[in-house]
């Protein structure tokens, strides 16, 4: 394509490859540190606080930011709304993405990573929330990968194989579905173990719907997120119909989204007032619970409703990276800010400068891959040989 | 507020105050909707 000439023939060393080149090279050295010297090495992690920021970012974050996936193809293939299609194969190439590292981060943060594979061939109890966890993202890595798929094939010319492939669409969004629910929510149902060290303002056995419902809430908000970026990087790429959604996308998933945080906000309510946990909000904890669900849920809710009613797309598009970081807000806190609350500040987890550099390093790595597929593959606009599914 | 010593009493205060809040929370919802809608069909 002209377009591939074209982008072959910018500059090697553009300003976004110098920095992720060396992003990627400082996390090839962590990674060899982390690998040869063990976690001691490169993390603060502790007994106390054996879960940082590799589980509450790259993990929590990533899963439910991953959300978009499934969102977006339930509502194009089974409600129906085929207005929405060319926002599919984006949304599972970012699910895609963000499982497979998700699955990478995870190699880093388990002790032994080659024994990721034990929960399926080693342990005892099918009841444990970690291998229901652990079984659905597996799967649904699986799920996403074959969902992708028809891209690649696309690309590599492989019609027969890419037709067979098309054919399981409705059935492999149905999985994507089904795995979603329950592991998103079971990840949140992880914490309902721990009553004593969460704080009670976040602690709730709601924690599982909770969970779920802000995924959506992700999901939602992430392919608007992702939407802009690529219409911001990659309009070049695109074909009639990606550019002709550029307003119908942010217009549809914002007003979906302000619902779904209206309700948020009102099943927190709920929580609070079923645990009787009133009194915390006057505290110093309570302040900043106060800041998440009115700043990044009650706020954003408002946002996208003026948005959609004023078809105001630059105030949805700014909502949704606001909700997004309302996300990571919402999962720092359930993991590391209201977790193990009561510990004096001296045994309070504070991430090692090499465990966030690990954490760039795995969102830098996405960023460039995703690059690097939908500079190539039929992502944002139709292959011209083949219908579309 | 009175003390709280027994589950039933427990159950009775928090359910007393989630009731009168779902009733306002599903007049919100409503409201919210009807805002969120009003200019559909320009």
């Amino acid at each position: 394509m002209s377009e591939d000439t074209a982008a072959m023939g910018k500059p090697t060393l553009s300003p976004f490859n110098i920095v992720a080149g060396v992003i990627l090279l400082v996390g090839g050295i962590l990674t060899i540190l982390r690998f040869t010297q063990g976690l001691d090495a490169v993390t603060n992690l502790s007994d106390y606080n054996p879960w940082g920021i590799w589980i509450g970012f790259d993990l929590l974050v990533g899963v439910a930011l991953a959300a978009g996936g499934f969102v977006t193809s339930a509502a194009v293939y089974l409600f129906g709304m085929k207005h929405y299609h060319a926002a599919v194969r984006p949304a599972i190439l970012t699910g895609f993405l963000g499982y497979a590292l998700v699955v990478l981060a995870l190699h880093y943060d388990v002790g032994r990573p080659w024994r990721l594979p034990y929960p399926f061939i080693m342990q005892r109890g099918t009841t444990s929330l970690l291998f229901e966890v652990a079984a659905c993202v597996a799967l649904y890595l699986t799920v996403l990968f074959i969902e992708f798929s028809p891209a690649a094939l696309e690309w590599l010319g492989l019609k027969r194989a890419r037709s067979i492939v098309v054919k399981l669409t409705i059935l492999l969004t149905i999985f994507g579905v089904v795995l979603s629910t329950l592991h998103q929510s079971s990840l949140g149902a992880l914490f309902l173990i721990a009553p004593s060290k969460l704080h009670p303002l976040w602690y709730t056995p709601y924690l599982p719907v909770y969970f779920f419902v802000t995924a959506v809430i992700a999901g939602l908000s992430m392919v608007i997120f992702e939407s802009t970026l690529s219409h911001r990087f990659f309009s070049h790429k695109m074909d009639a119909a990606h550019l002709a959604e550029k307003d119908t996308v942010p217009l549809g998933f914002g007003k979906a989204a302000a619902f779904v945080l209206a309700g948020y906000f009102i099943i927190k309510v709920i929580g609070i007032s079923a645990g009787n946990t009133w009194h915390y909000l006057a505290t110093g904890y309570g302040a900043w619970y106060l800041v998440e669900v009115l700043g990044f849920v009650a706020l954003p809710a408002f946002l996208y409703a003026v948005g959609v009613r004023d078809k105001n797309i630059t105030l949805i598009r700014w909502t949704a990276a606001w909700t997004v970081l309302g996300i990571v807000v919402n999962r720092f806190n359930i993991c590391l800010v209201a977790f193990n609350w009561h510990l004096p500040a001296s045994e309070r987890y504070f991430p090692h400068w090499m465990e966030i550099g690990i954490s760039v390093f795995i969102v830098t790595l996405g960023i460039v891959i995703y690059r690097f597929i939908v500079t190539r593959m039929p992502v944002l606009y139709e292959h011209p040989d083949y219908d579309a599914h | 507020m009175e003390t709280i010593n027994t589950l039933q009493e427990f159950m009775l205060h928090t359910k007393n105050i989630t009731y009168v809040l779902m009733v306002v929370a599903l007049l919100g919802i409503t409201g919210f909707w009807l805002f969120l809608t009003e200019r559909d069909d320009d």
